[in-house]
């Protein structure tokens, strides 16, 4: 029987790798980790680097670049959550601060949005208009 | 004779609006299917991260996310309105802000303060419009549900939350049933409940690395994104379907008017026909 564990790395957008694997390394955020099947349940944070399965039968290891995630580890499967960006706290942060500008900004740019709306509005208006006139031409040909 | 020439310019332009929303629904259909498959490839994420996140609130002893603490007194509430940026797509958006709208109007009755966060450019001016607390906003988010986009739109609303100026967060989203049938759906996000998250299969605490408190709120962190991730991408399926459905039966009101508009033309044209002939005639028997 092989020594084996079920590895599977998914990120938000797509599945990246299933399979078995005899042997497994990640970039936890303490250090690198190595972990064999029947390993105690862990999880850990992982930094941005490369992801090394080695697979049963193959005498190179697989990579898998990952920007960063977390691991979880139970005795029989990994299961390896990628993340898509590139995360850091003061990234996150930057970006919620310009979301929340874009926000204030847009309600205090309301009046000309709210023209803009006005103006859709009457546009829509003119459009049905136009629909019921030509209905009604229809029903008097 | 009067009338024929208007005609055929109307039969003209309904013509060119038919093969714009032909296009249109064809457009639709193959995005359409992509929608779908990025709404699929989405689904094992999402349930890993709910598999890791049900064990970590049934083991966790230590340390207690405040994402997981339901607060005794809910004051202020918070909404994520996930809508499309662009029309044209049957009452899609329409009957999303008006689920959100009734909630709202609920909220508001109670006594509770809501602010808002919108996802997609027609929630976003509905909101304005409606002069709502729009705290946080993206828009153009394109066919691509993009997470490094939605990061910061939805932190804002998470760090309103830790921070307590909210006490329950919500998000109202399209769900894809299928082609033909999309619901609008209003979803809590937080704080999250135990039976959201499932049952975990069998019991047994993890060892953390390096400590279980940095772990667990980067975990919870990602699990909140990855529901509102998979609330966008179903949305966006959402769109395109609804896209495509409209567009087909505006393409099939087109046909049906081109063809009235069709029999109107030649019942003229045979009219003035008519009437030419027997004019001719009846000169002929005036001159004889």
């Amino acid at each position: 029987m092989a020594n084996t564990v079920h590895i599977d790395v998914v990120s938000a957008e797509a599945s990246i790798f299933s399979g078995e694997a005899e042997f497994v390394v990640a970039p936890a955020s303490a250090g690198e980790v190595g972990i064999y099947p029947h390993h105690a349940p862990m999880v850990t944070t992982i930094k941005p680097g490369a992801l090394r399965i080695k697979l049963p039968n193959a005498a190179e290891e697989t990579l898998i670049f990952i920007s960063g995630g977390i691991l979880e580890v139970q005795p029989g499967l990994i299961t390896v959550l990628a993340d898509t960006a590139v995360r850091g706290h003061d990234l996150d942060e930057a970006k919620a601060i310009a979301a929340k500008e874009a926000a204030e900004e847009a309600m205090q740019n309301r009046t000309s949005d709210m023209d803009y709306a006005k103006a859709q509005a009457e546009l829509s208006e003119a459009l049905a208009q136009i629909q019921a006139i030509e209905r009604l031409r229809k029903i008097t040909h | 004779m009067a009338g024929s020439k208007e005609i055929r310019t109307k039969i003209k332009s309904v013509e060119n609006t038919r093969k714009i929303t032909k296009a249109m629904e064809m457009v639709a259909a193959s995005k359409m299917r992509k929608a779908q498959d990025r709404m699929r490839a989405s689904r094992p994420y999402a349930d890993k991260i709910r598999n890791v996140a049900a064990h970590l609130s049934f083991a966790q002893v230590e340390y207690k996310h405040p994402f997981l603490v339901k607060r005794d007194v809910v004051k202020n509430v918070g909404l994520i309105v996930v809508s499309s940026d662009k029309g044209l797509c049957g009452g899609l958006n329409t009957n999303m802000l008006r689920l959100s709208v009734n909630q709202m109007k609920t909220w508001e009755s109670e006594g509770k303060a809501i602010s808002v966060s919108a996802i997609g450019n027609k929630g976003f001016s509905f909101m304005n419009r409606l002069g709502a607390k729009v705290k946080s906003h993206i828009t153009g988010l394109g066919d691509v549900p993009n997470m490094e986009n939605l990061i910061g739109t939805i932190k804002v609303m998470l760090d309103a939350y830790e921070a307590g100026e909210i006490d329950q967060l919500y998000i109202c989203y399209t769900k894809f049933i299928n082609t033909m049938k999309q619901e609008p759906t209003m979803q809590q996000l937080l704080p999250l409940s135990g039976e959201q998250l499932g049952s975990p299969t069998g019991h047994w605490d993890y060892i953390y690395e390096p400590e279980a408190k940095p772990v667990v709120d980067n975990l919870m962190m990602r699990y909140i994104e990855s529901l509102i991730y998979n609330a966008v991408a179903e949305n966006m399926a959402s769109e395109q379907s609804s896209r495509m459905v409209a567009m087909k039966s505006a393409s099939d009101n087109a046909k049906e008017v081109i063809g009235d508009l069709k029999l109107i033309y030649n019942k003229a044209r045979q009219a003035a026909i008519t009437k030419e002939i027997s004019e001719i005639v009846g000169g002929a028997a005036a001159v004889a």
